[in-house]
């Protein structure tokens, strides 16, 4: 995985097959405290304790088409190679919480990448299922969610290209406003 | 091209791209339409998975395809890692293995448009008589 928006669309392929319906997402990049956290909430159908702690077992996954699930593994290292971490919380038929934080500014923490393109991906290829993100910038932030959006839209679905691109260029162009410093 | 900041601006474009009719009516009944999964598992995004979805969905648009893109998990074909499947409506999906954003566009020059069989076929849908 090159860059974290990458391992954030590898996440929210989890929730997915838990059956969540609501999915957050929240990126906040925070230089001030050095830091960079992300967070994937859902409401699918949760893992016991057991399930939780072999998540960084490689080893270990639910599905049947392979043996291995290095997802949450890779992710973690990800996090723990420049010096942050990775955790899990979870409880049946509740949902799931993933959390991960980043020492910003440490030389192996890869780029963020893409976001705004993997969230718009997210949003036009689930279209039943509904999402939230939030991306924070040195304390402020921007909000968008599938419910907005399909209200602003009516009939025409979010997975229509031309809708897609035009909320990808709605959230980068708000993402790079909270980047302009304002003139004192 | 003015920039879209607000929902109101989404809108306002929304309501000039319906009249210009790019947005088709069959949007609402995916059934009739060309349905490509790209699959997106921890396999299929580490190998590219994205570039090729961004890629497709680009040339999509570009050329009035009426095609739908999304996403799949893992179909057990990590090793031919990016796989896209292409559903044309009333015929079997096809698996493509090995797609990358070159073989993306010949998959959609020749297979959508043409109907013609190209290489790096999975025997994914492999029947027995």
């Amino acid at each position: 995985m090159n860059d974290l928006a990458l391992h954030l669309l590898d996440i929210v392929q989890n929730s997915l097959s838990a059956g969540a319906s609501l999915i957050t997402i929240t990126v906040d990049e925070d230089l001030i405290k050095n830091k960079l956290s992300m967070a994937v909430k859902d409401n699918g159908r949760g893992m016991t304790q057991e399930q939780v702690k072999k998540l960084s077992d490689p080893f270990f996954t639910s599905r049947t088409t392979r043996r291995v699930g290095l997802g949450v593994p890779l992710f973690r290292q990800t996090a723990e190679q420049s010096g942050g971490s990775l955790e899990v919380t979870s409880e049946p038929g509740k949902g799931t919480l993933l959390s991960v934080h980043f020492q910003y500014d440490h030389l192996d923490r890869p780029p963020l990448g893409d976001i705004p393109n993997a969230v718009v991906l997210m949003m036009s290829a689930n279209p039943h299922v509904d999402f939230e993100y939030k991306y924070s910038y040195n304390g402020k932030s921007y909000e968008i969610d599938t419910f907005q959006l399909k209200e602003v839209l009516g009939d025409t679905p979010l997975s229509d290209l031309h809708v897609m691109g035009m909320i990808e260029e709605m959230i980068k162009t708000n993402q790079s406003d909270l980047k302009v410093c304002p003139i004192q | 091209m003015t920039k879209i900041k607000s929902l109101d601006e989404l809108r306002q474009k929304k309501q000039q791209l319906e009249q210009s009719l790019e947005i088709r009516e069959k949007s609402d009944h995916p059934e009739s339409m060309i349905q490509i999964k790209v699959a997106m598992a921890t396999c299929g995004i580490a190998a590219g998975a994205r570039t090729v979805m961004n890629a497709l969905v680009e040339k999509i648009r570009n050329e009035k395809i009426p095609a739908v893109v999304t996403q799949t998990g893992c179909m057990g074909y990590c090793y031919a890692e990016p796989t896209i499947e292409v559903k044309k409506p009333g015929q079997d999906p096809v698996v493509f293995s090995y797609v990358d954003v070159k073989k993306a566009e010949e998959i959609i020059d020749k297979y959508i448009r043409n109907n013609e069989l190209i290489d790096g076929i999975l025997p994914a849908n492999y029947q027995t008589i």
